[in-house]
């Protein structure tokens, strides 16, 4: 498998703060990845970099072949990269289905068929009943739900999930996991996820990234890394693993 | 095009024709007075709507949309004054300052993230910069205006707007539908989505690779050249132009009235809003004058408070309540 | 050139500034902490203008006089005005804010046409026509007091901030609006307070007004403009920002007129504006957000 996003040597300073220190790392093509850490550790920042919310202090991230430091957050998705809000940003005044075809619109220049695919991701995600809702309405699952629908609808090649599980309920996740194997599976997707519950990155990913004050202390597949001890004293101690 | 029509409910469909209908007999029946109030209504409702593509769809708030208007007026009055080129030639030339103008504001503001009320002051600032010079140049007349001959024996050379109430009120009712028109087109384009998300939440529109930048300057753009237009035809029909007046920010203020009132982001609303404000205004005057009361600014008073209370009441604006009650809501 | 002609040019931009600066500090107040703008804010100005006129001209009052009652009934009614109006729009958006104070000031300015009629009504000061010699220098009397005026005012302001309870409590509101309701800060009422006290300033600037142009309501809407421009200039949220601001305007108006027309004076404000919007957006004392 060859690496779709290289992340290589990157930091970033937040007034004198290392928030993310030389940081390194490739998501395989095809594969789910998944950044853990506690809170504060620069997994969003990490998350801001890629999506292009701000540029890396140093380093370098590259995407299909191509550097896209520095490039602004409406490049880095027309290039293939979408992405979720931890805190749920919809359109708050505009329906569930208009919500989705923004992110449609991005590669269908007719209204028409746009709306044809944010139907289909809808359908998808089990959000294609609340359709005609305003965004504002939705239930926090559901716009969790709306989040990823309206990124995937830009048909991503790398899709950034920002802890999508919190907040929702066990079965609530379940059936988010299973649609993100489901995509994963037919169509290929390849997903970074930054995430909180251990049993939804356990079930999930194929490799993980543990991040510590900015920098990686661990990385490998699950099972590699909830044995690692460096990762049981900084971070799993206190967790519940299961 | 067709979907448009189909969107409207069939309710809708035959109040909207009985309506223009109306519209389109009226002038048969009314007299020189209540040609005047419509011409305005649909003045009102062609600039209203100008105003609501900037800040009803795209979410931006423009404070000094007096700078188009006033331009398109002068830079047509101009050209028709000093070179005898009829406004149907000279609305190119005033639409396209008035477009250039709107560029730089565009690009000073959104280039260098100028936001929200600092938006809304920069382009008071540049609505009034122009006031001030053109009080100071000599070939627009300065201060004391600029005036229009108005030659009875021109009064129909329609190709030089030169005419009475009757050309005005279908060019103006013209206008006013076509503004709608092309507001309700790209309304459903994937450019209005594209300002629609823009308006909710800039951040999260760009990350789902929305140009915000280029949507917004269209937005400004189109918004700048249809007020414009909008300016051509009141100097034209008023014959005069003074920049206290035409560069006013209560000018500014006028043309946000309509869609605020009637509800912003909407298609209808703008119309709405002039078919209500301003035959109450001018009712107000009427009933004043009855009482033997002539005293200025009773009719901005009334504007005011109405202004206060329909956003502390109603921020929607009055047709989404209104659609409601005539039961036009689409089916969900 | 002579010099000192240049110097008295701007001896007068400075004096005439620190009212603007006091009139700008209010403005400055009420959206730093309430988050509010009022787009009413110059024509507040010009009440207070044609209370002291009316104060005068029925009383005999000075304006330096007047100006502490004003301040006083400006404090109730925008005591009174966030209580029942404005706070129903804290942390709605800017333009239905804007909205709302724009039918305010339209209902402000055309009650006062109503009341007072289109022309200017002067307070003809005893000594409005005095002057400070100093050396080749004349300094008008009227303007020496106002400024020294205004300059207490907003002395007695910082102090209130810095050194009271309720102004520390509400510097903590505009700093943190969820720490201050956490630790039990009753906010509703300190927005009620400051955006009095926004007020108070305004009206005890409008009093000062008197002595440099006559009560008129076309004034209204270039005052709510010249606030807004000196208080973006000088950074919004910052006390010192506004003064300095108003001194900055206050100059540069006066050295447009003298060196161009006095017409042409707020083109310089507003292309100053232009400027700092674009190029340091925080203003120039103001911290970067």
């Amino acid at each position: 498998m060859s690496a779709l996003l290289k992340v290589d040597g990157i930091s970033k300073r937040f007034r004198g703060l290392l928030a993310v220190d030389r940081l390194s790392f490739e998501v395989p093509q095809g594969g789910i990845f998944a950044v853990i850490g506690p809170n504060g550790a620069g997994k969003t920042t990490l998350f801001n970099m890629i999506a292009g919310v701000f540029a890396p202090d140093g380093g370098a991230i590259t995407f299909a072949g191509e550097r896209i430091d520095g490039l602004k957050p409406d490049k880095i998705c027309q290039r293939g990269i979408g992405r979720t809000y931890q805190i749920v940003r919809p359109f708050p005044a505009l329906s569930v289905e208009d919500n989705v075809i923004v992110g449609a619109l991005l590669h269908r220049h007719h209204v028409s068929d746009a709306r044809a695919h944010a139907q289909d991701v809808l359908r998808r995600l089990d959000l294609y009943d609340k359709r005609a809702q305003r965004a504002s309405s939705l239930t926090l699952p559901d716009r969790k739900r709306l989040e990823v629908a309206r990124a995937l609808a830009t048909d991503p090649k790398l899709l950034l999930l920002d802890e999508v599980m919190a907040g929702l309920r066990p079965t609530e996740m379940d059936r988010i996991v299973s649609i993100l194997q489901e995509l994963n599976r037919e169509t290929g997707l390849t997903i970074l996820l930054i995430e909180h519950v251990m049993r939804a990155v356990m079930a999930l990913a194929g490799q993980i990234l543990v991040l510590h004050h900015g920098a990686s202390i661990a990385q490998g597949s699950p099972q590699q890394v909830v044995r690692d001890p460096a990762v049981i004293h900084s971070y799993l101690g206190a967790e519940d693993v299961a | 095009m067709k979907d448009m029509w189909t969107a409207i409910p069939a309710r809708g469909r035959v109040i909207l024709l009985v309506l223009l209908a109306a519209l389109l007999v009226a002038p048969a029946a009314l007299d020189r007075y209540f040609m005047s109030v419509l011409i305005l209504i649909f003045y009102f409702a062609f600039v209203g709507q100008a105003w609501n593509i900037m800040m009803g769809y795209a979410g931006q708030l423009s404070l000094g949309h007096a700078l188009y208007a006033g331009l398109g007026g002068y830079v047509a009055a101009l050209l028709w004054f000093y070179f005898g080129i009829g406004p149907w030639i000279g609305v190119f030339a005033g639409v396209a300052v008035a477009a250039a103008f709107g560029a730089v504001i565009g690009w000073l503001g959104f280039r260098f993230g100028i936001e929200g009320v600092y938006f809304a002051l920069l382009t008071i600032a540049f609505a009034e910069f122009t006031r001030i010079a053109f009080d100071n140049m000599s070939f627009t007349g300065g201060p004391g205006g600029l005036f229009l001959l108005y030659e009875e024996q021109r009064t129909h050379e329609w190709w030089n707007l030169r005419g009475g109430p009757l050309l005005f009120y279908y060019l103006g009712l013209a206008l006013a539908a076509g503004g709608a028109l092309l507001t309700a087109w790209l309304a459903r384009s994937r450019l209005g989505y594209q300002w629609l998300a823009v308006r909710e939440d800039q951040e999260a529109a760009l990350s789902l690779g929305v140009g915000a930048f280029r949507a917004k300057m269209i937005a400004v753009l189109i918004s700048a050249s249809m007020t414009a237009i909008g300016g051509v035809f009141l100097a034209f029909y008023y014959n005069s132009l003074f920049p206290a007046q035409a560069f006013d920010i209560g000018r500014s203020i006028e043309i946000i009235l309509a869609p605020v009132i009637g509800g912003l982001g909407t298609i209808f609303g703008p119309i709405v809003g002039a078919f209500i404000l301003t035959p109450l205004g001018e009712a107000l005057i009427a009933l004043t004058a009855k009482f033997g009361v002539d005293l200025p600014g009773t009719k901005a008073v009334f504007y005011g408070l109405t202004l206060m209370i329909i956003i502390t009441l109603r921020p929607d604006g009055v047709w989404p309540w209104l659609k409601r009650l005539l039961g036009l809501e689409p089916k969900s | 050139m002579n010099l000192a002609i240049v110097l008295n040019v701007v001896i007068q931009g400075v004096l005439t500034g620190l009212m603007y600066g006091l009139m700008a500090l209010g403005l400055s107040v009420i959206f730093g902490v309430v988050r509010v703008v009022n787009f009413a804010h110059g024509e507040f100005a010009v009440v207070a203008m044609y209370a002291t006129y009316l104060l005068f001209v029925g009383l005999g009052l000075d304006p330096l006089i007047s100006l502490l009652p004003i301040a006083l009934a400006f404090f109730a009614i925008g005591y009174f005005l966030q209580i029942t109006l404005v706070n129903r729009f804290v942390g709605r958006s800017e333009h239905e804010q804007f909205i709302l104070l724009v039918g305010l000031a339209i209902i402000i300015v055309n009650g006062l046409l109503m009341i007072f009629g289109p022309d200017a009504r002067p307070t003809n000061l005893p000594y409005s026509l005095d002057s400070f010699e100093i050396g080749p220098l004349f300094i008008d009397t009227a303007r020496v007091y106002s400024a020294v005026a205004a300059l207490l005012v907003s002395a007695a302001l910082f102090a209130f901030f810095r050194y009271t309870t309720t102004g520390t409590a509400i510097r903590a509101c505009a700093d943190n609006l969820t720490g201050a309701g956490v630790v039990g800060l009753n906010v509703k009422r300190l927005y009620a307070v400051t955006f009095g006290i926004g007020l108070a300033c305004v009206g005890a600037a409008g009093s000062l007004m008197v002595t440099i142009a006559d009560a008129s309501p076309s004034l209204a809407q270039s005052f709510t403009l010249l606030a807004f421009t000196i208080v973006i200039i000088g950074g919004l949220g910052s006390m010192t920002g506004a003064l300095v601001g108003g001194v900055l305007i206050g100059v540069s108006e006066a050295m447009a007129s003298f060196f161009f027309a006095p017409s042409m004076k707020s083109m310089f404000s507003f292309a100053l504006l232009v400027a700092v919007l674009v190029l340091r957006p925080q203003g120039l004392m103001g911290r970067r957000a």
